[in-house]
């Protein structure tokens, strides 16, 4: 392979991704090539404060610090974007697996002039992701190995011809320098102008072909077999994204490393999944996250000396997914469980309420306050749990507590609410016995469930349904809008004024 | 090229290894031998319980949990570096668990994200302390089988023993086919059928993490000779190549002793005539073994299936027949 010089290469190379091509895509890029000529590689800077770096980033002067920067950024987009389709696809791993098979390509690449040809590197890689990729099909489709076999086999076997290839190079005199390892865990300081206009180059690829075949992806990404049904070429689009995915890996071998890539595919894109529902807004996102992910490392990468980025941005990236995990408004964990343990607070006031109303109830609504031993009896609970619970009703103004706190009057708001749950329940079980013909005895359970849940409108539709009837199915009075308004007990509106106070 | 690969040396590569430096290439083999057969033996269940890539998971996760017990044990002590890895593959597990159950993110996704942060934790301590800890980027990349000689020899009273992570990984390798014999009903129920395990009593919860401990356990021993990516090759190609060849367990069990042998004899004599990275090899040779059972099994391999597609009348269908599958 020595005998094609340089030269020989460029020439074959060249043409494809010639600057014709370059020019217009990426002109801004070309605005820092200048610098490019003394440019210090973050390595080499010595020993120095961490202020200092810090600000010596912030400053972007460094042309090396603007390179790492720009080109850990771009990667993000590409691999948010593209790692979204690869998650809601469930094919995360595919993109660990691809992204150790280039490694054999990396090496071959790197042999094809002795040098880091950026463009033989790619197209080396490229090409031996997608035999990876194939061999995995081929591996499912002629065997009765499963998926998840088939992807660590394939990994492991072209990651170990890769390390084969690599350490056969490192042992060459010319291979010793040649920063061939820096693939494997990722150094963005070592990003030049060349990978700054690949980069850019693929990034601009992914986005058009994402903006052009935007449906085609969002349709074979979640119904493979509606798509196949109305026509669209599944396997084609299948190829098509892998290919896009090989190209994503490769640029990202660089900063990242081979060996974390799939997670600058996986995590920004996860996160992304857990903050929305929809696909256009996801890729925003974890185009978003991926760049943040890139900035972060390559900036926490910078601080220290020699640090690898890869690890760095991958970390940032799990940070981000971490925020999503439980903060996310819909999907986030500690979210959900504030929200879960709210709802469950409310549904006990709220039983505690009704069970005021029954005592109420139980003596006609004679007497206004409802003491702890008679709230106690009602629930089955003991006198403390009673306390306790009176206690929350008057946190939330449900109920004023006297005598000690050993009675409870309701509130105006704490009466509507009570009446409203009984309502609800009462409601409910006529509606059940009904409607849906289930015996009068049957219906209590399900009543008690559901009458924390009916809202406005559909207790004014079983009110019409029902046709404003005012007694449930055990005999038992429902409190209509009037009593709650009024603030007064069912059907006593002559006698009683306040709640349950005769005049 | 020719300084790429080197000529081959038939007296170099194939005799040498067993007559002049036969004392320090038989650890070699011996070491290899005992990693690809624990890994793979362990591996076998991954297969089935369709859970290689949690393999591939936990051994990248181990990283972390060694370079903090070297930092907190400060030394290189066996017993903190087992701890370490058990702890790290058990939290591992939990943590996929906890992001699939817990969050609508699907299981692979689960494993790409738990093992990248945590891969990337141990990678950032090992560069950070990279005095203190005495691992380096290319140890945990591809092992330093190579160096197995090179060890003091452990003693046993009078007796010479070998290099001490030979020793230890013998250990582990017995106990590997220790608790094989003693739980093959529990382990082989609860990998075909968590149904059936649950009604015969067996804990299936119990079984997974038990088998994820061990799991990480033959990882961490494998860690220091084969890296942390590379294992992943010991844990599913042995048992892939195995499953080709047969459909009965016990046999599939012993035929993965047999690829673990062959694949990491023939990795020494690739290694040494190619002056390249050990453990790299044998998986390369292990690899070939797979593409030689993939394409000649008796039962189940292409040219088997080509043959009995000829040998089969062609199937005539109709043009206006519903199409089927693909």
């Amino acid at each position: 392979m020595r005998p094609l010089s340089q030269q020989g290469s460029s020439r074959v190379i060249r043409p494809r991704l010639g600057p014709s091509v370059l020019h217009p895509l990426c002109s801004i890029f070309y605005l820092l090539l200048p610098a490019a000529a003394h440019a210090a590689r973050i390595g080499d800077i010595s020993d120095t404060n961490v202020w200092e770096q810090a600000l010596r980033f912030f400053t972007f002067q460094d042309p090396s610090v603007r390179y790492a920067l720009l080109g850990s950024m771009l990667l993000g987009v590409v691999c948010g974007l593209l790692g979204s389709f690869i998650v809601v696809r469930k094919m995360a791993l595919v993109g660990d697996a691809l992204s150790h098979a280039v490694l054999p390509g990396v090496a071959l690449g790197f042999l094809w002039n002795m040098t880091k040809d950026p463009f033989a590197i790619f197209i080396g890689a490229t090409i031996a992701g997608l035999i990876g990729t194939t061999v995995v099909g081929l591996i499912k489709q002629t065997t009765r190995l499963k998926e998840d076999t088939a992807l660590g086999m394939v990994l492991a076997a072209f990651f170990s011809v890769g390390i084969c290839l690599v350490t056969m190079i490192q042992r060459l005199p010319t291979g010793n320098k040649s920063g061939i390892d820096k693939f494997l865990f990722g150094q963005a300081a070592a990003i030049s102008a060349q990978d700054i206009k690949l980069m850019s180059v693929v990034t601009v690829l992914v986005i058009v072909a994402i903006l052009l075949f935007y449906k085609e992806f969002l349709v074979t990404s979640f119904d493979s077999g509606f798509a196949r049904a109305s026509g669209f070429p599944v396997q084609l689009i299948h190829h098509g994204l892998m290919l896009l995915l090989a190209f994503a890996v490769v640029i990202a071998l660089q900063a990242v490393g081979v060996v974390l890539v799939s997670a600058m595919l996986i995590t920004p894109a996860a996160a992304a999944y857990l903050l929305t529902d929809r696909m256009h807004r996801m890729l925003w996102l974890a185009a978003l996250f991926g760049m943040i992910a890139g900035a972060v490392g390559a900036f926490l990468s910078f601080l220290g000396n020699n640090l690898p980025t890869g690890p760095f941005m991958v970390l940032g990236a799990t940070a981000v997914f971490g925020f999503a995990f439980l903060l996310g408004p819909r999907h986030g964990v500690l979210v959900r469980w504030w929200q879960q343990r709210s709802r469950a607070r409310r549904i006990q006031r709220e039983n505690t309420l009704k069970s005021i109303y029954h005592v109420l109830e139980g003596r006609d609504f004679q007497g206004e306050g409802v003491s702890l031993r008679e709230l106690a009896e009602r629930r089955r609970e003991t006198i403390e749990d009673a306390r306790r619970q009176a206690a929350e009703l008057r946190h939330h103004d449900l109920a004023t507590l006297h005598e000690d706190g050993n009675l409870v009057f309701l509130t105006p708001a704490g009466w509507q609410r009570a009446c409203a749950i009984v309502r609800n329940h009462r409601l409910w079980e006529l509606y059940l016995t009904n409607a849906a013909q289930i015996a009068a005895d049957h219906v209590h359970d399900d009543a008690e469930k559901i009458e924390h849940v009916l809202g406005e409108e559909v207790v004014r539709e079983l009110e019409r349904r029902l046709e404003y009837a005012t007694k449930d199915p055990h005999g038992r009075s429902i409190p209509g809008l009037a009593d709650m308004q009024k603030g007064m007990a069912p059907g006593r509106s002559d006698e009683l004024v306040g709640y349950g106070k005769r005049l | 090229m020719n300084q790429l690969i080197p000529t081959f040396d038939f007296h170099r590569v194939l005799v040498a290894p067993w007559t002049d430096s036969f004392g320090s290439y038989i650890w070699v083999v011996a070491m290899g031998f005992l990693v690809t057969m624990a890994c793979g033996l362990v591996g076998n269940y991954l297969i089935l319980r369709r859970m290689a890539l949690v393999g591939d998971a936990i051994s990248h996760s181990v990283l972390p949990g060694l370079a903090i017990a070297f930092l907190v044990a400060n030394s290189r002590s066996s017993l903190a570096m087992f701890l370490g890895a058990l702890v790290a593959g058990i939290v591992t597990t939990i943590v996929i668990e906890t992001i699939h159950k817990k969050s609508r993110v699907k299981q692979d996704a689960a494993i790409g994200i738990a093992f990248s942060s945590l891969f990337a934790i141990g990678v950032i301590l090992i560069s950070v302390y990279a005095s203190k800890v005495d691992l380096d980027q290319e140890c945990v990349l591809y092992g330093e089988i190579g160096f197995v000689p090179l060890e003091t020899f452990a003693r046993l009273g009078n007796i010479t023993l070998g290099p001490p992570s030979v020793v230890r990984m013998a250990i582990v390798a017995l106990l590997t086919v220790l608790l094989i014999v003693l739980f093959y009903k529990e382990l082989l129920v609860s990998s075909f059928d968590p149904g059936l395990a649950f009604s015969l009593g067996i804990n299936a919860t119990v079984v997974h993490y038990v088998l994820m401990g061990w799991l990480s356990v033959v990882v961490v021993s494998a860690f220091e000779s084969v890296g942390a990516i590379l294992v992943i090759a010991m844990l599913i190609l042995p048992g892939a190549t195995a499953s080709l060849l047969s459909y009965r367990f016990p046999v599939i069990m012993l035929l993965t002793v047999a690829h673990a042998a062959v694949s990491s004899l023939l990795g020494l004599h690739l290694a040494i005539w190619l002056e390249c990275s050990v453990a790299g090899a044998m998986v390369v040779m292990a690899t070939a073994l797979f593409v030689l059972a993939w394409f000649f099994s008796p039962g189940q391999g292409l040219i088997r299936r080509w043959i009995k597609a000829r040998l089969t009348e062609p199937e005539v269908v109709p043009s206006d027949a519903p199409l089927t599958g693909k």
